[in-house]
């Protein structure tokens, strides 16, 4: 059997910060194929935002193996091989629209007239057009998410890792841009890496939902969603849709049950945020 | 409604309180036969404006110079102090209490001792006074700006595989430029009182504190009234150059272009 080498492969990765001696993350084990949609659900402080880090080099793992496209984390990294799209947007103030998404691509040392052309299809398919050479500030918050997904998707990634990338948006928004991304998806043929805390949006848009469970957090079930491609509103109103969404959800329960901590639910951001 | 009309309409209020602050002022002096030493009317301060202008332009300019080369110098120290200090999260947690505290301490009563070490009649000696003003707001408004930097920001720059000095030239910096910006503001203004209250306590012959106080020695003192008024003109006009400066190139900032998000 010849499966192609996946893009990411996660063993026993564990990460714990000395401080307060939090074991954020035990023993992950996982695979990412190529062309995958994969979400990380689970319940706040499960560490499930420093594993997408960790995927991207940004927090180091305390153990354990991550290899990004066959090679290290750190040099996947260093190699640009993937883009991250935070819950926030983080864009800079004082850049417009059109220079916020070019900033890939200056660091690039593309030329001028290859950025403006990139930059134009991505405004183009992010749909702002016109809205170029408006600040962030100018923008409603589901623009500038937008802006930072035309970001991450301006030099084609093979990768793409999404920390609840529409958590603060606004129910409508958020299924508009949910749909915007499948489509996105389906024409890069991208790997995305997607961490959530919403069951619908996870199991809408992944071919694989990853329940874990809370603090420390460890893989508790692998979801397979065999919803048929490409996925549409009448997705969401199909009876297979509302199975794995309750599939989904009792994992999810069980994940929080077998577990004996009783922690508040806090934690996560904070985990996330931890230095380096 | 056109802009300039818009414009126009901002400024009418604060140009009333100006002119009928003046009118009362002249009114309220001649009306109630006010003595010249307590306070004279402003036409006399305006007719000596203008008789005795090149021995008080001259006189300012000096002053001003005084000003801006301390401003300069100490500008630029308190910037460096705080790349410095901002680079090392250690160093920043030793320093920052005292350069805050600092802010506390009425600075300008050290001039008279900047006068012995730098010399009293050069002005050597009111740049090295100013200088300290001028270095601790721009050293704690920078530090604060470049380090306020939100994490994420410096996160996606590190996704991107960027050195540290391309996060310190595309982020941290234009993050830092407010803040330095406020600094510089904040600077124009003590620089001015520096100069002149370094001046009090003895300077050269010919530099504004000097002669004001002459002026007063002497019963002169429209001079003196008409001295302040154009110290006070040049100090305006300091703050507002720099402020233009940070309009310019922050022309980005919410608090630069108004609000006019739809």
């Amino acid at each position: 059997m010849s499966r192609p080498a996946p893009v990411v492969s996660l063993r026993n990765v564990t990460k714990s910060f000395p401080r307060g001696g939090i074991v954020a993350l035990q023993g992950i084990d996982l695979d990412v194929q190529p062309g995958e949609f994969v979400s990380l659900i689970g319940p706040s402080g499960c560490g499930k935002s420093t594993l997408l880090r960790i995927v991207g080099d940004l927090v180091e793992p305390t153990s354990g193996e991550v290899v990004v496209n066959g090679k290290s984390a750190r040099q996947a990294r260093l190699d640009r091989d993937y883009r991250i799209v935070f819950q926030d947007p983080v864009l800079y103030d004082w850049r417009t629209v059109a220079r916020n998404i070019a900033l890939p691509l200056e660091l690039l040392r593309w030329d001028r007239a290859r950025r403006a052309a990139r930059v134009r299809e991505m405004v183009e398919l992010v749909e702002l057009t016109g809205f170029e050479g408006h600040y962030p500030w100018q923008l409603s918050g589901g623009m500038q998410q937008r802006v930072s997904i035309a970001r991450a998707l301006s030099f084609s990634p093979a990768l793409l890792l999404m920390d609840e990338p529409f958590g603060a948006l606004d129910e409508m928004t958020r299924e508009r841009l949910n749909a915007e991304l499948l489509r996105i998806w389906e024409l890069s043929g991208s790997t995305v890496i997607f961490v959530t805390h919403s069951i619908p949006e996870a199991v809408f848009l992944s071919t694989r939902v990853v329940v874990m469970s809370r603090r420390p957090g460890r893989i508790a079930a692998v979801v397979e969603v065999d919803l048929p491609q490409p996925r549409t509103a009448d997705t969401r109103e199909e009876p297979r849709f509302f199975e794995l969404v309750t599939a989904v959800r009792d994992r999810l329960r069980d994940a929080g049950l077998d577990e004996e901590s009783t922690a508040p639910a806090e934690g996560e951001l904070l985990v996330g945020e931890e230095p380096a | 409604m056109s802009r300039l009309r818009r414009q126009a309409e901002q400024w009418v209020p604060a140009a009333v309180v100006f002119v009928s602050g003046i009118a009362l002022w002249e009114a309220g002096v001649r009306g109630l036969d006010v003595q010249n030493f307590l306070l004279p009317p402003p036409s006399d301060i305006a007719e000596t404006l203008w008789s005795d202008r090149r021995e008080l332009w001259s006189a300012s300019f000096f002053t001003f110079r005084e000003a801006l080369g301390g401003y300069v110098v100490g500008c630029s120290l308190g910037f460096l102090a705080a790349l410095v200090v901002s680079r090392w999260r250690r160093l920043q947690a030793a320093v920052m209490p005292y350069a805050i505290a600092a802010g506390a301490i009425p600075i300008i009563a050290f001039a008279p001792i900047t006068n012995n070490w730098f010399g009293v009649t050069g002005m050597a000696s009111k740049m090295a006074i100013v200088a300290v003003l001028c270095f601790f707001p721009m050293m704690v408004n920078a530090a604060r700006g470049l380090t306020s930097v939100r994490p994420s920001s410096i996160e996606l720059m590190r996704s991107y595989a960027a050195s540290e000095l391309t996060v310190f030239r595309r982020v941290r910096l234009p993050h830092a430029l407010p803040y330095v910006f406020q600094g510089l503001k904040v600077g124009t203004v003590l620089a001015m009182i520096g100069a002149i209250v370094g001046d009090y306590f003895g300077g050269a012959p010919g530099a504004l504190g000097v002669e004001i106080r002459r002026w007063v020695g002497i019963f002169a003192f429209e001079q003196a009234w008409a001295g302040i008024v154009l110290a006070s003109a040049l100090g305006i006009v300091f703050y507002a150059a720099v402020a233009l400066v940070e309009r310019r190139t922050m022309a980005w900032h919410p608090s630069v272009r108004g609000a006019r998000a739809e």
